[in-house]
């Protein structure tokens, strides 16, 4: 346990000391000063210095292309999740195997093509290509996870309330959606996770602030040969928090959620 | 038309968005990238991607040393990191199923290296293994153990485990929350009734609890197994490859050949390789995890 929060605390622990401590040696291991400069110092505020970093610009950008591309990866993978779980068609197992094939391109392996189609079709360097990109790439496990839950709620009782007079929609919206809900939050915390985090295709389909995320945005720390570790570390910090508050907020149906999704 | 209006078509329409995205985002760029493989493209001149070379970019590829030493390489890191994490996750999912206290509060703190983006997790352990200011070196310092600092990053071996060590340290608690979550629904009646049966604990877990996680067991595979690619955020930030390429994985190697030395149809040539790796991976977990739900439908 102490070994899975150290390496984590001790960068954020960086984050509020000052640089002449870090590199002090013999090493300080109590910290003497805790002070916030690391976080002015990105934000362009300390006097001595004229510019910082674009990290609102940044910022604004990894909340746009996540919440967006999460959320209509949300609705596309449960469309998707529900026919599989509820219809018999033709192709189903052939388009359910190659939606999870899809997934298995590396990020890398695809952000070379990627690469050439997008600035064919002048996507590079907007928020829109990457949407569209990480909705992409979080569909297929969103539709593997609400597969599985709507699978678990039964047909009766979607059954029973059309025959109470309800159309297939309302019987959807009104009894199996409620029921989905938990399985719909842990998709989401994953295609957020993952959206918020990429670096492999943002570093390469991002150029300026007009889309550069936060993890691409973090490369800024580093000259050819040194590193600006307090900076990256408060960088750091304010990448984390974000997730650390969403995963907070739905962990109770993380578990859950991957009990009864995926594996049964 | 007719047929847009039926009842059949409503699975395909519920679909067609999916397909949409995944065709326009995964199956046209790799296309695109299956033709380039076959030319000579370099980005900056254009004309290149319509002038087609057969086989040379694989052949060129085959017999490259560099290219062997990386595909060897990344196999052997996948391999052992996908063990380590499975038995580090097994212990951690054992360890905290076995808590009755705050068993809320410890699955929170199991979760957070899984909100560290791999990037994230490469700076971070650059920042741990610097020979000048990392927390490693400054420990075994103050410990006494050492008297030269340790180029962790420099050195080829100790590169590699450093590597190791940060994919391991970001990936075991994917293993252990999903494998937690197949203790919650392990059914309490058979190892109760193994208990009266005088089983001791090993014997419990030999025979009851393991042949009941081994589904999570290759979910979790089969899930890691997808992106064993974000090792490539790691190791572009912790060595870049370096040094004198100990570290470079297929991923690596194809970035940079594709980006810095621009020849893209080169590197999109190792790309399907390394896709190729990848699918293989997640074939062989889904073919186990098929085979260890079978057997578990016998069972019941």
């Amino acid at each position: 346990m102490a070994i899975l929060c150290v390496p984590g605390l001790w960068v954020v622990l960086t984050a509020f000391r000052p640089n002449v401590e870090i590199m002090a040696r013999p090493p300080v291991w109590i910290p003497q000063d805790l002070n916030l400069d690391n976080f002015r110092g990105i934000f362009g505020l300390l006097p001595q210095q004229q510019q910082g970093l674009p990290v609102i610009e940044y910022f604004r950008n990894s909340i746009v292309i996540s919440v967006t591309s999460t959320a209509i990866a949300i609705i596309v993978g449960m469309a998707g999740g529900y026919a599989f779980a509820r219809f018999r068609f033709r192709g189903k197992q052939a388009l359910f195997v190659s939606f999870m094939l899809s997934r298995t391109v590396p990020g890398i392996a695809l952000s070379l093509p990627l690469f050439i189609v997008w600035s064919r079709l002048g996507l590079i360097d907007t928020s829109f290509g990457l949407i569209v990109v990480y909705l992409a790439i979080n569909v297929p496990f969103t539709i593997w996870l609400t597969d599985g839950f709507f699978r678990q709620i039964p047909v009766d009782l979607s059954e029973a309330a059309q025959i109470d007079g309800c159309t297939r929609w309302q019987a959807f919206w009104k009894i199996e959606f409620p029921l989905a809900r938990s399985g719909l939050a842990s998709a989401a915390i994953f295609a957020f996770l993952t959206s918020w985090n990429e670096y492999a295709l943002a570093s390469q389909l991002t150029r300026t602030t007009a889309s550069k995320t936060m993890p691409v945005g973090l490369m800024d720390f580093t000259a050819q040969f040194t590193v600006d570790w307090t900076g990256m570390s408060a960088m750091a910090v304010l990448i984390i928090i974000p997730a650390l508050i969403l995963t907070f907020i739905v962990q109770k149906h993380l578990i859950a959620g991957l009990t009864f999704g995926g594996v049964k | 038309m007719s047929f847009l209006r039926s009842p059949r078509a409503i699975p395909y329409l519920l679909l067609l968005p999916s397909i949409v995205v995944i065709a326009a985002v995964v199956l046209i760029p790799l296309i695109v990238s299956l033709w380039s493989s076959f030319t000579p493209y370099v980005l900056t001149r254009p004309a290149t991607l319509f002038q087609f070379v057969g086989w040379r970019n694989y052949l060129r590829i085959v017999s490259s040393t560099d290219f062997w030493w990386a595909f060897g390489r990344t196999l052997l890191f996948v391999t052992v990191a996908l063990n380590l994490e499975l038995v580090f996750g097994l212990g951690l999912a054992l360890l905290v199923n076995k808590v009755t206290m705050g068993q809320k509060t410890i699955r929170t703190v199991m979760m957070f290296p899984m909100m560290f983006s791999p990037i994230l997790v490469g700076f971070q352990f650059k920042y741990i293994f610097n020979d000048a200011v990392g927390l490693m070196n400054n420990a075994l310092f103050s410990l006494g153990l050492i008297t030269q600092p340790i180029p962790w990053l420099v050195d080829g071996v100790l590169a590699n485990a450093s590597i190791l060590a940060a994919e391991i340290w970001m990936s075991t608690s994917i293993f252990a929350i999903l494998l937690l979550a197949g203790l919650l629904a392990l059914p309490k009646d058979p190892i109760e009734a193994a208990k009266v049966d005088g089983c001791n604990p090993i014997q419990v877990f030999r025979h009851i609890t393991l042949p009941f996680l081994m589904p999570f067991i290759y979910i979790a595979m089969t899930i890691r197994s997808l992106d064993v690619a974000r090792a490539y955020d790691m190791v572009r930030i912790m060595t870049n490859g370096g040094p004198a390429g100990r570290t470079e994985l297929l991923w690596t190697l194809m970035a940079r050949v594709g980006y810095q030395n621009s020849q893209m149809g080169m590197a999109n040539a190792m790309g399907y390789v390394s896709i190729l790796t990848s699918i293989l991976f997640t074939v062989y977990f889904y073919r186990k995890l098929v085979a260890a739900r079978r057997y578990m439908g016998g069972a019941e």
